[in-house]
């Protein structure tokens, strides 16, 4: 659709902003509506709305599939690390007031790597489930 | 009033869901139906789950719906009436037996109703010593669920393991074909 100016020029000028959008939506879920799964999914709306308008080869070029597969484990990994992380610093599994001199400080710090796992996976998996989709028949 | 509205649009749009035979239209009303929803859940004080249905229901499965036409074919197949009979006489019994079981319910919001007294409070009065956070929501979602929620990144996780795992193949097959031509 790459030779549709409008869509074209459009689509430049929202990535962006989506992107940004994305990142707020990931920082500022301790304070209001949002989280990972929110921010992952219109992350990945970014690099969707790319590959719809300019072509799935263009978009794995910013996206490689070693890249979106390494992230999609990334993800979990941090998300069971800061659980592995609470039990090696004397808590429980997932119990992040160890993670830090006080409880509160560790219960943010916590959060904001679990929610960082959570948003990273989704991102990435929703990328790879979308590019694998359309990239099938050609 | 509004949300009768709203219901009101979701039960034509789903109506028209069933009688639509396009598929691709079928596809945009969903993605319609789940934007209604989320308008409703935010009525309802839920923003969060509103936040997920919109970008979740209305947006990716949207594209990874139409995503699938294009692999298969945007033409339903029509099924024989005497079949179809039967499915909306199931359908029918099931969604009478659903309203039936939400007569016993108490009222939304209502105070007095058990949910608000399980373990609601607790996480309201504590959550701003214990976590620290404004957003209740992200306190219960992280931290007193957190098992919960590592769950569900899991279950994202096994399905991008699983598309790729189905899907993913065909594109690495060609490779290894030109690396045994390469090796032979």
């Amino acid at each position: 659709m790459s030779h549709l100016v409008i869509l074209r020029i459009v689509s430049k000028f929202l990535i962006p902003f989506i992107f940004i959008f994305a990142l707020y939506v990931q920082w500022h879920g301790d304070f209001g509506p949002g989280g990972g799964f929110q921010a992952g999914v219109i992350f990945s709306s970014g690099f969707i709305l790319y590959a719809l308008i300019f072509g799935v080869s263009l978009t794995r070029q910013a996206a490689p599939a070693w890249l979106t597969r390494a992230a999609l484990a990334i993800g979990v990994l941090l998300y069971s690390g800061v659980g592995v992380a609470g039990m090696v610093m004397g808590g429980n599994f997932l119990s992040y007031s160890v993670l830090a001199d006080e409880p509160t400080h560790g219960q943010h710090l916590g959060i904001l790597l679990v929610e960082l796992g959570v948003g990273i996976t989704v991102a990435a998996a929703m990328i790879t489930i979308f590019l694998t989709f359309a990239g099938k028949d050609r | 009033m509004i949300i009768l509205a709203l219901m009101g649009f979701m039960a034509v749009i789903g109506i028209a869901m069933a009688r639509i035979r396009d598929l691709f239209a079928v596809v945009i009303l969903g993605g319609i139906f789940s934007l209604l929803g989320a308008a409703v859940y935010v009525i309802l004080d839920a923003v969060d789950v509103g936040f997920t249905e919109a970008a979740v229901g209305a947006g990716i499965s949207t594209v990874l719906l139409l995503g699938t036409l294009a692999l298969t074919t945007s033409e339903e197949k029509v099924t024989p009436e005497s079949r179809s009979l039967v499915s909306i006489v199931a359908v029918i019994v099931t969604g009478a037996v659903l309203v039936y079981g939400t007569l016993d319910m108490p009222r939304y919001g209502d105070p007095t109703a058990p949910i608000n007294h399980h373990v609601a409070p607790r996480y309201l009065e504590k959550s701003g010593d214990e976590v620290g956070l404004p957003n209740v929501v992200t306190s219960v979602l992280a931290s007193y669920r957190g098992y919960d929620t590592l769950g569900e990144t899991f279950v994202i996780f096994t399905a991008a393991v699983g598309v790729l795992a189905i899907l993913g193949r065909s594109r690495r097959q060609p490779k290894r074909k030109r690396m045994k031509a390469r090796k032979g």
